[in-house]
């Protein structure tokens, strides 16, 4: 037997158009942890999609190779028949139901046929959860959990169905610092078990620190696979984009000018569990600066910003001034057309309407600025969507391609091209950069400068510590709905930001 | 480099602009070949008498009620929501409309204006607790679904009103709404072309073939791939004859009935509506993705009010060219219309999940489902298989709908 646990052999999936995998070689070793990495639409989900039996045997050409074997998945069900688990981006769990039944769901533990055995579902989920380190009630409901718990859930999932060969797809994009700590040390003994993992991130310095070898892929080749020792950070960019990137955070010092944002002992109440999220916070932004957001997740900082936009939460107190005139905000509406914005976290759910084509999503929140006596003026509509298109170089077929159908890159620019269509004074952007490539990622960073060059003022929210401290002027950082600490780009570091973030004690 | 990497390009994108274009306008077509299908299928079953002129105008002026609905129903889909009470509020303005000119005498045009403002009022009804008492729509059209039958039973007492019992210059006048053609000028004998009727036709192609290459020009314009010429001018010309078939059937028997020319009016402006204002825009955007419509700054629940009001007097219209056709107000008017207003929408193409949806399809949509019913009956068909095959052929339609979709 070989050493290899998975082989993927020359692999090549063509979609109509484009060929998304091209003789593509992978070897994943008995017991690692083997990083896989590579800008957006380089082909690592496509690849694992393969792998998985997502796209059925036949649909590409080349091998799959298991343990010796050549397989033929044909679907999900096959390969995990065959030890293997995809705990994809978007998490499949069934919301309202409970973490047992969401861990047996498909493969129930049943006394006789079609009558489930609820003592040995929630023995068999205790014992699991325990194996990836969360100490919860088996009968909590899913819904209840952070996006952290449910990472773990799933993972749990994949265990509880003995996988061998355990498949994680951007598994801490949405996890904060200490769930991200947790989930790599689950990982850590769950290798000490014996089991393989393949992990896809765009963070590269968990990579480093977890992975026993990495593979690259860009425009759908495999570029290299090595130790991960022999590949410092600098040379996995190298290899993903192909060039070197000198400056991964462009941030440009400016002359800071008047205070244009103003917020006072701002308290915010969640309107469903009654509880004070955001709690007295005051700050201010001024022309010319980038001020960042720091925080675990759940401090609140979401929760903030979505509020001061007028769509979330019941306010319990405090005050906005707009250039020293004081704002009623009660509706996105009313936000916008006092000139606020706000790119909002999770750009497929609040940001885009994926079955509309990219002009239409860009003009939905400024309609009226194209509009007589409620008459779209078209040409306009084409004019100014495509001027933003070039603009932030959005790669996109045509104006008229539905945004469902570009990648996670490119949909973030069309979200920004509609909120600078609003004209916005104040522009809030909510994890600019999440899943996103590192390519792309730049040029956010590049679109984030040219507008404070052009007197908007950004107030950017990041969970990615170096982000923040790269690009922001001015860091406020949030704990538990209050603001702990206010530290200018020169005294910031990483660990006086977690300092504050964990409530500065 | 860059050359090479951009001629690649255009020439995949021609293949695929040929090819997308074949295949979106398949989609298009089907439905008519489909109906097609159907007229044939009839045309045979009947020995010929389906396809007589008199019965396909006929036909199309039994289209007119369902069509109407249908259009509505479209924006009301593509929203997200439902309206299941347009059958009862159909019967109902109906005999609100007949009352008002048999026992209050009040003339053709104030009973239809009186009768679309009592459909606005309905849809003001539904409109409230759908937008602002947050009442999934299904409940609050179901509950007038049952609370407008009823109410109709009270309004006629239970029976039929015909409008003999209006005065005579008015139930005249109002018969024209649903059962009176376009005027002939020239007065001659029998079999004569129908001479404005015709003018009629042969403008509205006209204005078509002009609206689509302006629209062509206009693309080319600002860069948007469009068909070559040798394409178009085919989907013109294979346009143009639909167009041409449908107005031929209407100039040879008595002309284009008025009612015809009232859903055409409706569908252009309710297309209008749909792809060029801000009011339609925001109902795909709210369908599609209410979070998103909401943050970009629509106020979801105003439009979903105003759309109710909209589908309300859409469906009060709809109860006056129906009374007008029938020239009475009947207790079972309207009944299950409102099945056949969504099984039209969505034989049209629309989608129940929102956000997706055309007018033109709705209205082909609902001649299929009228030549289901005028051709059965034609046949003499036992009405169990009338409602059992109306029935299969909505889920055959959605079925392939879906397949497509897939692809």
């Amino acid at each position: 037997m070989s050493e290899f646990i998975l082989e993927m052999r020359n692999i090549t999936k063509e979609f109509p158009g484009v060929r998304a995998l091209e003789k593509v070689t992978f070897q994943v070793r008995k017991g690692e942890i083997h990083a896989l990495v590579g800008e957006n639409g380089a082909g690592k989900s496509t690849l694992m999609k393969v792998l998985s039996g997502f796209y059925p045997h036949g649909s590409y050409s080349g091998e799959v190779v298991l343990d010796g074997e050549v397989q033929r998945f044909r679907d999900l069900r096959d390969s995990e028949r065959a030890g293997i688990a995809i705990i994809f981006q978007e998490l499949a769990l069934v919301k309202y139901m409970t973490i047992a039944e969401n861990i047996f769901l498909g493969d129930e533990q049943c006394k006789r046929r079609g009558v489930i055995d609820w003592n040995r579902t929630y023995q068999k989920t205790s014992a699991v959860l325990q194996a990836v380190g969360l100490r919860l009630n088996p009968a909590t409901r899913v819904i209840d959990l952070g996006v952290g718990s449910q990472q773990l859930v799933e993972i749990a999932k994949a265990l509880s169905k003995e996988a061998r060969l355990l498949i994680l797809d951007e598994p801490t994009a949405a996890l904060t610092e200490t769930e991200t700590e947790n989930l790599l040390k689950i990982l850590g003994e769950l290798k000490a078990k014996g089991v393989t993992c393949i992990y896809i991130s765009h963070r590269l310095n968990e990579v480093a620190r977890m992975a026993d070898r990495v593979t690259v892929l860009r425009d759908g080749r495999t570029i290299v696979t090595d130790e991960v020792v022999r590949m410092p950070q600098e040379r996995m960019i190298q290899n993903m984009v192909g060039r070197e990137l000198t400056n991964m955070y462009p941030r440009r010092a400016r002359p800071v000018g008047e205070v244009v944002l103003e917020v006072k002992g701002w308290t915010i109440e969640d309107p469903v569990k009654e509880k004070v999220v955001v709690e007295d916070i005051s700050f201010e932004v001024r022309r010319g600066e980038i001020l960042g957001i720091a925080g675990l997740m759940g401090a609140g900082r979401t929760e903030l910003v979505m509020s001061l936009f007028g769509v979330w939460g019941k306010k319990r107190g405090g005050e906005m001034r707009l250039m020293g005139k004081p704002l009623r905000i009660e509706s996105a509406y009313d936000a916008i057309r006092a000139g606020v914005s706000l790119v909002s976290e999770d750009r497929k759910r609040y940001g885009l309407v994926l079955g509309m084509d990219v002009k239409q999503n860009s003009t939905l929140a400024s309609l009226e600025r194209i509009a007589r006596f409620g008459v779209i003026n078209k040409n306009e509509e084409i004019k100014l969507s495509s001027k933003y298109v070039t603009e932030l170089r959005t790669k996109t077929p045509s104006l008229e391609q539905r945004v469902g159908n570009l990648s996670g890159g490119n949909q973030q620019k069309v979200v920004i091209a509609k909120w600078l269509l609003t004209r916005p004074r104040v522009l809030f952007l909510d994890e600019p950069t999440r899943g996103i490539d590192v390519g792309a990622k730049v040029e956010i960073y590049n679109i984030m400068n040219d507008l404070v060059d052009q007197g908007v003022c950004v107030v950017m929210i990041s969970s990615e510590l170096p982000e923040v401290l790269g690009m922001s002027d001015r860091i406020l950082v949030i704990h538990e709905g209050r603001l702990t600490g206010s530290l200018p780009h020169a005294e910031a570091s990483e660990q006086k930001v977690m300092y504050y973030a964990t409530g500065g004690a | 480099m860059e050359t090479t990497v951009k001629d690649a390009r255009s020439e995949v994108n021609l293949k695929e602009l040929v090819l997308s274009s074949v295949k979106h306008n398949t989609k298009q077509y089907t439905m008519f070949l489909a109906l097609i299908a159907i007229w044939v299928i009839f045309a045979t079953l009947t020995e010929g008498v389906f396809i007589t002129p008199r019965n396909l105008s006929n036909l199309f002026v039994q289209t007119v009620t369902t069509a109407i609905l249908a259009i509505g129903m479209v924006l009301v889909i593509v929203a997200g929501h439902i309206d299941l009470s347009v059958g009862s509020v159909l019967g109902f303005t109906g005999a609100v409309c007949a009352m008002c000119m048999i026992k209050a005498d009040l003339g053709v045009l104030n009973s239809v204006l009186i009768t679309m403002v009592v459909g606005l009022v309905i849809g003001a009804w539904h409109g409230f607790w759908v937008a602002y008492r947050k009442v999934p729509a299904f409940i609050v059209t179901l509950a007038s679904m049952l609370a407008f039958r009823g109410l109709i039973i009270g309004l006629t007492g239970g029976q039929t009103q015909g409008l003999e019992m209006a005065p005579e210059y008015v139930a005249n006048h109002f018969k024209l709404i649903g059962q009176g053609y376009l005027p002939t000028l020239a007065q001659a004998g029998e079999g004569q072309l129908h001479d404005t009727s015709l003018y009629a036709v042969v403008a509205l192609i006209a204005v078509f073939v002009l609206a689509s290459l302006r629209k062509r020009a206009a693309r080319m314009k600002y860069g948007f791939p469009v068909l070559p010429m040798r394409f178009e001018s085919l989907r013109l010309v294979l346009l143009s004859l639909i167009i041409a078939l449908f107005g031929a059937i209407m100039v040879v028997y008595l002309g284009i009935p008025w009612a015809v020319i009232f859903v055409l009016c409706l569908a252009v402006l309710f297309s209008f509506i749909a792809s060029n204002t801000t009011f339609g825009r925001h109902l795909y955007a709210i369908g599609g993705n209410p979070d998103a419509a909401r943050l970009s700054g629509i106020n979801v629940a105003r439009k979903t009010f105003a759309l109710f009001l909209t589908m309300g007097v859409m469906t009060a219209i709809g109860g006056i060219v129906y009374t007008a056709r029938l020239n009475a107000a009947t207790t079972s008017a309207g009944q299950n219309a409102e099945l056949d207003a969504i099984a039209s929408a969505v034989i049209g193409g629309t989608s129940l999940m929102g956000g997706e949806g055309t007018i033109p399809g709705a209205v082909v949509g609902a001649l299929v489902m009228a030549s289901l019913d005028n051709g059965m009956s034609l046949m003499n068909l036992d009405i169990t298989f009338q409602y059992v095959i109306k029935g299969l052929i909505l889920l055959l339609a959605v079925w392939v709908d879906m397949a497509q979709r897939k692809k």
